[in-house]
């Protein structure tokens, strides 16, 4: 058992560490910027940003900023989806650079539901199926040369996805 | 065992186009079962997809993406008989590969 004089120390030395180290994760975003914090950019699995509720705060917490509506970003999803468990869902655009297409449903528990990194050399065209709880906004947002652009489309749910 | 991963690449000479599909229960958490107790979830988080040493493809995804998992995309590039090598993790830490040829 730690006597309570050194868990105080103990307990100092922790917040004396951890100032430290914020104080230079401070000094890193401000060196490069801030994109490379964000999970877009790297290849880390974006476990914030599929934990937000919003579609608002879940393209925030991937990409950092929001994402302005484009009739360049095509977003083929069906009128009605008889079955909420299977929706195709297919993006593709015309944009140049594209570096990223992430797909949300806006209306699900968390309305991040794919995001795909489009390297160099693939053609940003990207087909998936995915669960949608109830009717809702299926939300494409493309990154395309540092930008965001996005297509919003309603799709109609005749059976959820989610709920038995 | 046999892998839980069904890949056709098809290369037109120019690009190669992959689909994918993958056996996996992708539970969302969300769901409850019979006797009304929630699934727990468990997805694929990662699904990469390498050519000539380099990442082609890759997908992060949530518990919304449908189960047994299909995806098509297509790069520039790839000929016929090369390696793409197919990769998952999901959010239990399990994973498989498999590597296919470009038809």
């Amino acid at each position: 058992m730690n006597r309570p004089s050194e868990t105080v120390d103990a307990t100092r030395r922790m917040i004396v560490k951890g100032t430290a180290v914020l104080a230079l994760i401070g000094f890193a975003g401000i060196r490069f910027g801030w994109s490379p914090a964000f999970a877009a950019a790297n290849g880390k699995y974006p476990e914030d940003a599929f934990k937000q509720k919003s579609s608002e705060d879940a393209i925030k917490a991937l990409y950092g900023k929001a994402a302005e509506a484009s009739d360049k970003v095509k977003l083929d999803a069906p009128e009605i989806a008889e079955n909420g468990a299977v929706v195709p869902i297919g993006v593709s655009t015309a944009l140049a650079d594209v570096t990223s297409i992430s797909i949300l449903v806006a209306d699900n528990p968390n309305a991040l539901a794919a995001s795909y990194k489009i390297p160099a050399g693939t053609i940003p065209n990207v087909a998936s199926r995915l669960k949608m709880a109830k009717t809702s906004n299926v939300i494409a947002v493309v990154e395309a040369g540092g930008k965001l652009y996005s297509a919003t489309k309603e799709v109609k749910v005749t059976v959820g996805g989610c709920g038995g | 065992m046999a892998s839980t991963i069904r890949v056709r690449a098809t290369s037109s000479g120019e690009t190669t186009e992959v689909q994918t599909l993958i056996q996996h229960p992708m539970d969302s958490g969300f769901v409850k079962d019979a006797k009304g107790e929630v699934i727990p979830p468990h997805f694929i988080q990662q699904l990469t997809f390498e050519h000539d040493g380099k990442t082609v493809f890759s997908a992060d995804w949530g518990g919304a993406v449908a189960k047994d998992p299909y995806v098509k995309f297509a790069f520039k590039g790839g000929n016929k008989g090369d390696d793409l090598k197919i990769s998952w993790v999901d959010n239990k830490g399990a994973s498989d590969s498999t590597t296919a040829k470009i038809q």
